[in-house]
């Protein structure tokens, strides 16, 4: 490998040559450089796409902080380039280097990657092939850093399980550390590559894919996950955190400009709403929110230490942040300044969001932004998101009466139960939601419309549900096209084809693992640009491996299959899931589990965490405080 | 209101930080300096910040020269210059911060010229270097075509010469007024060689002496 002032000689050549070198140099603000013999451990905190999207990742900035924060270990960031910038790398034998202090990815001790959605797999062989690091596990050597990696997708880590050493399921945040001491120790006791490998099956919530072997059945479906070790969990629970710990402030400040610049705080983490589509509602279960007060130190704290001028205050569903009308209150009095625009993000479809937001305005003002997804009560009452039109209707008067112009709706179409009266209903709805702008303030009234198209997510109540053919999509688009025609209307949509490939990625076994690295290697790679389509690389490689991609994705799921996916466990019980299917087919809906619980499962799962943070922390009811061996309470077994 | 002006360097890794990407590193800078920056007037407020002469994506400088306006009286300028130091970017050594009266003229309109070190990154033999230098020195008229439009560098360039310091390097100094301004990168093709293969310091900004 080159060292840091080679690979530095090598850059300053073709670094004028690129686009958007910025990208490629690092020293902003708040970047954390150490002195590389002074610590123990060296992390490597990769995001497998360009720097302009992967610096904001809020995930990533929790990692970093909290790493450099010991004096033991450094942390350092690494991207992939772009396609002039790989081009040039390779052809001048620059590999994958880290921005702080220019070593070498393989350098490092760990390589942490975050992989939050589907389409960053191509990109992450690419990014461990830059780095001149085997893509595949077992080919690697002592020399090689250990390759963990975590994030949404990693839920079903099975269609990455021969390319990453360790995963990480669930909330990284205590087990980052766990991981980097597990490392120490064994580098002090001289081990090999297996012991480390097995060592990490001993901490909760990391799955080593190695000590694991799928079997399937003659008809393709998956039979059984086999342990390689007794000593294995045969199941991976993801670990949480009982309290959110402070979050970040001291944001690395780019110098250039990319996706966003802000500061951005999670005030809340998980959801009780129950969306059955949404993944990110299931798996980030219990609700557990941050106070006020440290939501306030948070942002006075980061502003002074960044200089931003956007805050985001990030949660799946703002409007149950149960202080919510005091944090608005106070953010307005305590920090709103002309020169700062504040985002609060996924409201409720009601009035009294609009009273939020505007509070919070300042004298730039965007969208404003709502997630009907549906249009018909039937859909709304399959995906357990039931908003009137009504309501909608009259949300969308007080926004544009009170100052806002435009208005972003967000869609979903796609589910197989919908039909294209559903769709056409989704027209409909917009055109009356522009139609009372036209009244509020007539010609300068917008309205966006955005459409996405359901993808049947594991660990989801809907992960027995088939996608919907790709021409049956399209029939829906067009639809969409003719409808929502006018003036003051625009719509943006998903080409089904990418849903495709995220729906094949989602819901992949291992033998998926050989149709990603074919297709990487026939150049599939930045699969989450829409510019950048390589369809025929992923059929071929479809093909080559035998694997028909309608098995995946266009299939109704048997009741009782096992899936892929089953021996990790976001705490939600599959037999809930399967409960909550079964609800869809009946148009049942389920409310707000704060009001009341439906026995998901996350109780039992973490009955000590829970016991341990007891009070309004968590959106859960409380445990007994009796110790309890059992690990469940008489309130949960009633419904389970 | 008060308006510092400041003198800094912009290292290497601000080096690919763009004139615009600048304007926004600045208000940052002061924003976490916590110095009370002004803002113009009208709807849409803009900070009050004012570079003097945009420098080339990739150069490094040793004199970049910006103005601020700070909601301010009675300034001391030696803690704003500890803070903003302590705000700014690695690669921003601040090395000057002085006063300047409100109603000066814009520093933009007070560049002359722009004086350079050009080091070459692929060495070519010393002499080759200095029979480069003599030919444009000699030259009466240097035609050039950019971007669509012809104009002669040769009047621009008000001083070219070998650098007896540092091997391998020269020096230029370029007129850098509204509507006349000369580029490095110009002088390099000129000479033959390529400008991505050159590592290029502005060394001085020079400004017209006006009272203050």
């Amino acid at each position: 490998m080159l060292n840091p002032h080679e690979i530095q000689a090598r850059l300053e050549h073709i670094l004028p040559r690129v686009e958007k070198p910025g990208r490629y140099v690092g020293g902003e603000y708040n970047q954390v450089i150490k002195n590389w013999d002074s610590v123990q451990t060296h992390v490597a905190l990769a995001f497998p796409d360009i720097y302009d999207i992967g610096v904001p990742n809020l995930g990533l900035a929790i990692f970093y902080e909290s790493l450099n924060d010991r004096p033991d270990v450094l942390a350092e960031r690494v991207y992939v380039p772009w396609l002039d910038m790989e081009a040039a790398m390779r052809s001048n034998e620059i590999p994958l280097y880290a921005l702080e202090s220019r070593h070498a990815v393989r350098d490092f001790d760990v390589l942490g990657i975050t992989l939050p959605y589907e389409t960053l797999f191509t990109n992450t062989l690419n990014l461990l092939d830059l780095s001149g690091i085997p893509v595949i596990s077992a080919n690697r050597s002592i020399h090689d850093p250990l390759v963990i990696a975590g994030g949404h997708a990693t839920y079903n880590p099975e269609p990455m399980a021969p390319f990453i050493d360790a995963f990480v399921i669930g909330e990284g945040e205590e087990v980052i550390h766990e991981i980097v001491d597990l490392h120490q120790h064994w580098k002090g006791s001289g081990g090999n590559r297996e012991e480390l490998l097995y060592l990490l099956t001993q901490i909760p919530g990391v799955y080593v894919p190695r000590f694991y072997e799928p079997t399937y059945h003659p008809d393709g479906t998956f039979k059984s996950m086999n342990r390689l070790e007794s000593s294995v969990p045969g199941t991976i629970t993801k670990r949480i955190v009982g309290k959110l710990p402070p979050p970040p402030t001291r944001f690395i400040v780019p110098s250039i400009g990319v996706v966003h610049n802000r500061v951005a705080v999670e005030i809340m983490r998980g959801c009780t709403r129950g969306c059955r589509f949404c993944h990110a509602g299931m798996v980030n279960r219990p609700v557990r929110e941050r106070s006020v007060d440290q939501i306030l130190s948070t942002i006075q704290s980061a502003l002074n230490q960044t200089g931003f001028e956007d805050i985001a205050l990030l949660s799946l569903s703002s409007s149950d942040y149960t202080q919510i009308q005091t944090l608005v209150e106070r953010i307005s009095q305590e920090i709103a300044s002309p020169h700062l625009t504040i985002s609060l993000p996924s409201l409720r479809i009601e009035s009294f969001s609009v009273d939020l937001l505007e509070q919070l305005r300042s004298s730039r003002q965007g969208g404003f932004t709502l997630a009907p997804e549906a249009a018909t009560d039937r859909m709304r009452n399959i995906i357990n998101k039931p908003i009137p039109s009504e309501q909608l209707l009259e949300t969308a008067r007080a926004i544009y009466s009170r100052g806002w112009q435009t208005i972003k709706l967000y869609f979903m179409i796609g589910h197989p139960s919908e039909t294209l009266e559903d769709v056409a209903a989704i027209a409909e709805l917009c055109q009356l939601v522009i139609a009372e702008g036209r009244k509020m303030i007539g010609r300068r009234a917008s309205l966006n419309t955005g459409i996405a198209t359901f993808v049947p997510k594991p660990h989801t109540p809907f992960q027995w549900v088939s996608c919907d053919t790709e021409e049956q999509i399209n029939a829906k688009i067009r639809l969409l096209q003719q409808n929502l025609r006018g003036p003051g209307l625009k719509m943006n949509w998903t080409d089904p084809r990418e849903t495709m490939l995220e729906a094949w990625l989602a819901r992949g076994d291992r033998r998926m693992s050989a149709v990603i690295l074919s297709a990487w290697q026939k150049g599939a790679k930045f699969d989450a640009w829409q510019d950048q389509h390589h369809d025929h690389l992923w059929l071929t490689a479809f093909e080559e491996h035998g694997l028909d991609p309608a098995f995946y994705t266009h299939r109704t799921r048997f009741l009782d299959e096992v899936f892929p996916w089953d021996h990790i466990s976001p705490g939600v019980r599959k037999s809930y899931l399967l409960e909550e299917y079964q609800n869809s087919l009946q148009g049942i809906l389920r409310g707000d589990c704060r009001q009341h619980c439906y026995a998901c499962g996350i109780l039992p799962a973490f009955t000590r965490l829970r016991r341990e943070n007891p009070g309004n922390g968590w959106k859960c009811p409380e445990v007994g405080s009796a110790p309890s061996s059992s690990q469940t309470s008489p309130l949960l077994e009633r419904e389970g | 209101m008060i308006r510092i002006r400041i003198t800094y360097e912009k290292g290497e890794g601000m080096r690919y930080t763009g004139n615009l990407d600048m304007q926004m590193v600045w208000e940052r800078t002061i924003r976490r300096a916590g110095l009370p920056l002004a803002y113009s007037q009208g709807f849409h407020p803009q900070p009050r910040i004012q570079q003097a002469c945009p420098l080339p994506l990739g150069f490094l400088s040793l004199d970049e020269i910006v103005d601020v306006w700070l909601e301010m009286e009675e300034p001391d300028l030696e803690c704003i210059r500890t803070a903003i130091q302590k705000a700014s970017p690695a690669s921003m050594i601040i090395t000057r911060i002085n006063l300047v009266d409100l109603r000066s003229p814009t520093l933009q309109t007070r560049v002359l010229s722009s004086l350079y070190q050009v080091t070459l990154l692929e060495p070519i033999p010393e002499a080759d270097l200095e029979t480069k230098i003599f030919s444009i020195q000699q030259a009466v008229t240097l035609p050039r075509e950019r971007r669509g439009k012809t104009y002669d560098l040769r009047p621009l360039i008000e001083k070219l010469e070998v650098n007896s310091s540092i091997p391998q390097s020269f020096m230029v100094q370029l007129a850098a007024r509204e509507g006349a301004t000369g580029r490095p990168e110009e002088v390099l093709l000129v000479m033959g060689m390529d400008p991505f293969s050159t590592r290029i310091t502005r060394m001085k900004t020079i400004l017209m002496e006006v009272e203050i």
